[in-house]
């Protein structure tokens, strides 16, 4: 469709949310995403019946763990749309890039959570989505 | 099998901060089926602690193993090589592996990674319950195959007791979940079994010595012994 | 009839008449005379006094600190026993203390579960259930023997045995059979739970008779008159094992608040006197939880008031 998405987006296919695993979106935010996002079909309509429901309860679960250790839960998080949403799927992948460009890159070595947001070179922040 | 599951991570955080180079040692007997120390588990647990003591700004190295399991020695020999490297170890073990552990390698502070819990059964994937409290002297046959010191909340021989309310146990609202009643089940099963008249009759004393409270227990089984 | 012991309780019973017994529950703290103050109120309108032993699992004085001390009064106290918090090293060494001060009766309980408590962070004890302390009871006075073997030549448990039963929980198919349990174990009397759906209890108490139990077995029937419809709702809603139809809610709910207690009572007076035309009934316990100062009215009002004397 042509649509515009901001660049910083790297996406990962795979053929369907159910196959994202906690450890990815773990590894993913260790490996220098600052924010990830899953998107999966609309509920009732996963191709492989409760894929998306999975999904959803392990964002859940990775959201917990990272409260606990300090980290903003708001950087994982499960969107669900069909694939003829393009319009959507720009609004999502924007809404996400501005909510992570607010909470800043992960805390790395030294730096507590929720640095501002322009101590930061732009165009750094990465947001690795995960699309079925 | 035993069902165990994982320690809240500010416990793991609070025992390892003081390390800088630590090994997470997962199981892959039982806390691998209770999906709370198996390799899985291991690598959650790394990523997770790793991130927190990056952004802490702690310079760690955690690097991440399992054993086939942790309860007999050729296994945990196998680590015989590589601990040197480590200050710490935090097992994912049960409680049975965690002491294993430390008691081969008595010199490396071991610390638990989850909470042991009980002997039980998967429900279903998700979904785990008690069954066995290892008294020491199985009494299934006399229950129609329920047991009733696992079962019944107050370890009754002589159930049901008088809480017991529509098939559930008295503490059900306490707990806030269904706790169905051990001696309803088990009378369910003795009638579907025709064995109705096992009620009738007082049972015979339980010795508690072979059970926990005898103290700490070993098997011995001579012709296997080298 | 004959009588196996000393006890007021048996003899009264052994002479035909209905019982009537109440409970007195001990302070939460050491005061020494509110026991002696709640079993004042009724002790010349109920045969024995039951003293409730860490009711729900609540610290209070223990059940033999006051049996004894209402023992000294000259009174007849029924030592409630349960098996959560003690062992049966305890449990054998409690009923010792008890028989030197001559106490005649036991409820032998198994007990709520220490959740309901203020202490629910405790571990359980369990080491016996109510039908295995009935049975030591029995070989305690029977046969002069502890559980362990050990014979004590003299100084002997002269108890009547006691048990308690719940016509009212689940599964009721074998409510009949855990009295015969009960029964076979040594129980002599039972206490049931508070009794307000009548056609059940009826019904239990037809097959208690079809088993030929009634004969072996006095049954007291229990009775908790209801102070305001709040309180039903919170025994039908909140405490396990009480039955408590809808029938006697809307009647409470149809009075007038001020007319409640005397509505409670009135119900309660009904009860007793249905309770005297079914087969089995022997006596009645009466539990007025904090609200003792009613049982001698209740007793008058009922038709049970001089209680017999007994030698």
């Amino acid at each position: 469709m042509r649509l515009n998405y901001p660049a910083n987006l790297r996406i990962i296919k795979v053929p369907c949310s159910g196959r994202v695993a906690s450890i990815h979106l773990l590894k993913s935010l260790e490996e220098g995403a600052d924010g990830v996002l899953v998107a999966g079909c609309l509920e009732g309509d996963c191709h492989y019946q409760s894929g998306n429901l999975r999904a959803k309860k392990r964002v859940a679960y990775v959201r917990r763990i990272l409260e606990d250790i300090g980290i903003e839960p708001d950087r994982v998080v499960m969107y669900n749309l069909s694939a003829g949403m393009g319009p959507r799927f720009a609004e999502i992948a924007r809404e996400m890039t501005e909510k992570i460009r607010e909470l800043g890159p992960v805390p790395r070595a030294g730096a507590s959570a929720g640095r501002p947001a322009e101590r930061v070179p732009a165009g750094s922040h990465n947001v690795e989505e995960v699309a079925a | 099998m035993i069902k165990a599951k994982p320690k809240p991570i500010g416990e793991i955080i609070n025992d390892i901060k003081g390390f800088e180079k630590v090994l997470i040692a997962g199981c892959n007997g039982c806390v691998t089926v209770c999906e709370a120390g198996g390799v899985k588990e291991v690598e959650i647990l790394a990523a997770a602690l790793r991130m927190y003591f990056t952004k802490e700004g702690m310079r760690k190295e955690i690097d991440e193993t399992s054993l086939t399991r942790q309860c007999d020695k050729e296994y945990l020999q196998e680590l015989q090589d590589r601990m040197d490297g480590y200050d710490a170890v935090v097992s994912l073990a049960c409680g049975v592996g965690v002491q294993f552990l430390a008691e081969m390698y008595t010199a490396k502070p071991v610390f638990p990674g989850v909470d042991t819990c009980f002997m039980g059964v998967t429900e279903e994937q998700g979904h785990w319950t008690e069954r066995c409290q290892g008294c020491g002297q199985c009494i299934l046959s006399t229950t129609g195959g329920i047991c009733p010191i696992a079962r019944c909340a107050k370890r009754m021989l002589n159930g049901p007791c008088g809480g017991s309310e529509n098939g559930k146990c008295e503490i059900s609202i306490l707990v806030g979940r269904d706790v169905p009643c051990g001696w309803h089940l088990i009378f369910e099963r003795l009638k579907t079994l025709g064995q109705l008249d096992r009620f009738r009759y007082p049972s015979d004393d339980k010795d508690w010595t072979l059970s926990r409270d005898g103290g700490p227990r070993e098997i011995i089984k001579e012709d296997s012994r080298q | 009839m004959n009588t196996t012991t000393p006890s007021k309780l048996e003899k009264i019973l052994a002479a035909g008449h209905y019982a009537v017994t109440s409970e007195c529950g001990p302070p939460r703290d050491g005061r020494s005379n509110i026991v002696e103050h709640k079993a004042g109120m009724i002790k010349d309108h109920v045969d024995a006094i039951n003293v409730t032993d860490n009711q729900t699992a609540v610290v209070r004085q223990c059940s033999l600190a006051a049996c004894i001390k209402l023992r000294l009064l000259g009174l007849e106290p029924v030592l409630q026993m349960v098996t959560r918090d003690r062992n049966r090293i305890a449990l054998q060494s409690d009923l010792l203390g008890a028989t030197s001060f001559g106490i005649h009766n036991v409820l032998c309980l198994t007990g709520d579960h220490q959740r309901f408590g203020d202490h629910p962070s405790s571990a359980n004890v369990f080491d016996m259930d109510s039908t295995r302390l009935i049975q030591t009871v029995k070989l305690m006075r029977d046969d002069g023997m502890l559980l362990s073997g050990f014979e004590m030549k003299e100084g002997r448990p002269e108890m009547f045995i006691g048990a308690a039963e719940n016509p009212f929980a689940d599964p009721f198919e074998i409510r009949v059979f855990r009295l015969a349990k009960k029964v076979a174990a040594g129980a002599q009397f039972i206490q049931t739970q508070c009794i307000y759906n009548m056609a059940k209890f009826k019904l239990w108490m037809q097959g208690v008779c079809d088993m030929g139990l009634h004969e072996q077995v006095a049954v007291l029937a229990g009775l908790t008159p209801m102070k305001n419809v709040g309180m039903a709702k919170y025994m039908k809603n909140r405490v396990p094992g009480i039955d408590v139809p809808d029938e006697i809610i809307k009647r409470l709910a149809g009075v007038p608040k001020e007319k409640q207690a005397e509505e409670g009572i009135q119900i309660c007076l009904e009860q007793i006197e249905e309770l005297k035309q079914v087969q089995g009934v022997r006596g009645f316990h009466i539990m007025a939880i904090e609200w003792e100062e009613k049982v001698p009215e209740i007793v008058e009002r009922a038709g049970l008031f001089p209680r017999p004397s007994v030698n």
